[in-house]
């Protein structure tokens, strides 16, 4: 199971959590661990997901959680997990 | 489980202190393509080439997508040329048809430069070494994306002074040819002494003979994250300081692992080395001499910049190394003068000059780069700042190069633009004493004696 780390950044505001969760769930992303918090009105939230039973490729799920961050008004970002685990532990 | 410190951490490398894959360049034996027939070799090489990487970019780019880190360049580097095209070619002009061809696959398979455009010459020159060498000026003002190096001296063997002194010819008469771009051929002609076989990194890449028949070579960069992490230590000791900068290297070359090994595995070819060099660009924060001023300089090419440098250097192979499994290329810290917006400017202040530079070569990878001289400068001048750096790589065994452009029309203090991640740079001085009698003895300078190791 390849694990993609989401990421969540902007300024806080009702009903984000909810929006990203529905498109998760919408497509088959399950969702392992969830973290948030806000600093300085600012909203910050990294989800730990596993896509292997989602329907669409990776890069268009890149896509439309950018596209619906836009739509929010926060910066959304998928990234394999790779990337933090090879940089952060040995 | 990866916690949000340390996805934040990440995250911030990429997006504010510009750390990316600066290139993924897959290296392609052209040995089997080797014909009398020099449009038979053409087909061949182009063949080859669109075959092997017509998935190149794509994978560049997916990768991109797939990590959120930027692969900022994917380009390929090929056999020397003078080996694959000796059999076929008779004049220059032969010679410049596979530049073409060359230019022509690579524009095909759309990467940004295709290396390899080479001479191996560390002892002597065979008729096609010579050929391929004299047919230079003419490849580069004819094609975009080649790059041309060659290789003219090593510790093993020397250095091959008649190279030398045909070679400052050369890169004048490039100038000269591409005179209406600011000379800018002159920006893809490098000069090496102990060229490595496996650089990923443009102008001096090229696939050596003792490489397989393709191969995934990948060169990270990130000086704007070692910059950043330093202004955390800024009054720390030395042994913090390194400490800091070896961390730092480490978690970027363990990024560079992760995409050569995907990179790899997409493509289906054997994953080569990692290049652990700090690379700059002209943006601002991506600069190396940023991170020496860090240290605390107060301008690079003060005193105290070779130290500085050295330990730079130093740190992030310490770092790099552990982090990946088989490390090569050139890796070190390159200090091209265009392509970091603070070098430029200490240049422009006066704290730089050439002869500060070729101190640094001796310290840290690579050697005198992307530096802009007057163009009315004597070739046989040119063939002894060549000779000079040559003799730093073959003394200190290690790699040394001059990339070295003399500005047609142009003299000190004016500046010159090449676009892109070449920069511009102003033109600097050089000694006006000449040394036509040494570059005229013709020859070769014998190996040194801590060459003979068996």
């Amino acid at each position: 199971m390849k694990r993609t780390v989401i990421t969540v950044v902007g300024k806080d505001t009702v009903g984000i959590i909810a929006k990203v969760c529905t498109y998760l769930a919408n497509n088959n992303v399950n969702i392992l661990d969830i973290s948030q918090t806000i600093v300085q009105g600012f909203f910050n939230m990294m989800m730990i997901v596993d896509m292997s039973a989602a329907g669409k490729d990776f890069e268009l799920l890149v896509e439309e959680l950018e596209k619906l961050g836009a739509e929010i008004g926060v910066i959304i970002r998928a990234q394999r997990e790779d990337i933090f685990d090879k940089m952060h532990r040995i | 489980m990866i916690n949000m410190n340390e996805v934040i951490e990440t995250n911030k490398m990429i997006e504010q202190e510009n750390l990316d894959v600066r290139t993924i360049t897959l290296g392609i034996s052209l040995l089997d393509c080797a014909d009398p027939n020099l449009d038979e070799l053409n087909r061949k090489i182009y063949n080859k080439i669109t075959t092997i990487a017509k998935n190149l970019v794509t994978v560049g780019n997916k990768i991109q997508k797939e990590y959120g880190i930027p692969v900022v360049n994917k380009r390929i580097s090929v056999t020397p040329i003078s080996l694959v095209g000796a059999s076929a070619c008779k004049t220059p002009e032969d010679y410049v048809t596979i530049a073409k061809t060359l230019d022509h696959a690579a524009t095909v398979v759309g990467v940004n430069f295709i290396g390899g455009y080479s001479a191996l010459v560390s002892k002597a020159m065979t008729t096609s070494d010579e050929l391929l060498i004299k047919s230079i000026p003419l490849a580069l003002s004819q094609t975009e994306r080649v790059c041309s190096s060659v290789n003219v001296g090593s510790t093993k063997t020397g250095i091959d002074m008649n190279a030398v002194r045909l070679l400052g010819e050369i890169i004048l008469e490039t100038a000269e040819r591409t005179k209406e771009r600011d000379s800018i051929g002159c920006a893809k002609l490098v000069v090496f002494c102990n060229a490595p076989d496996d650089n990923p990194f443009m102008a001096g890449a090229f696939h050596g003979v003792t490489e397989g028949d393709a191969v995934i070579n990948v060169g990270v960069s990130g000086p704007g994250v070692v910059k950043k992490a330093l202004e955390s230590v800024r009054d720390a000791d030395f042994e913090v300081l390194c400490e800091t900068i070896k961390k730092t290297a480490f978690k970027i070359t363990r990024v560079g692992q992760l995409v050569a090994q995907e990179a790899s595995r997409m493509l289906g070819i054997p994953f080569g080395i990692i290049d652990l060099s700090l690379a700059p660009t002209p943006a601002v924060g991506d600069s190396v001499a940023e991170i020496l001023e860090e240290i605390g300089l107060e301008r690079v090419g003060a005193p105290g910049t070779t130290a500085a440098l050295a330990l730079l250097n130093d740190q992030v192979k310490k770092g790099g190394v552990m982090a990946s499994s088989y490390v090569g290329g050139l890796s070190g810290a390159f200090i091209p003068v265009s392509e970091d917006q603070e070098m430029i400017n200490s240049v422009e202040v006066g704290a730089l000059t050439l002869e500060k530079l070729e101190a640094m070569t001796c310290v840290c990878s690579v050697g005198l780069d992307m530096i802009a001289i007057p163009g009315d400068t004597k070739a046989s001048t040119i063939s002894g700042i060549i000779a000079d750096e040559m003799a730093i790589g073959m003394i200190n065994q290690k790699t040394t190069a001059v990339r070295i452009i003399p500005v047609i029309g142009k003299g000190v203090g004016e500046r010159v633009e090449f676009g892109g991640l070449l920069g511009y740079a102003p033109v600097m001085s050089v000694n006006p004493f000449g040394c036509d009698s040494f570059i005229g003895r013709g020859g070769r300078i014998p190996a040194p004696i801590h060459s003979f190791k068996n």
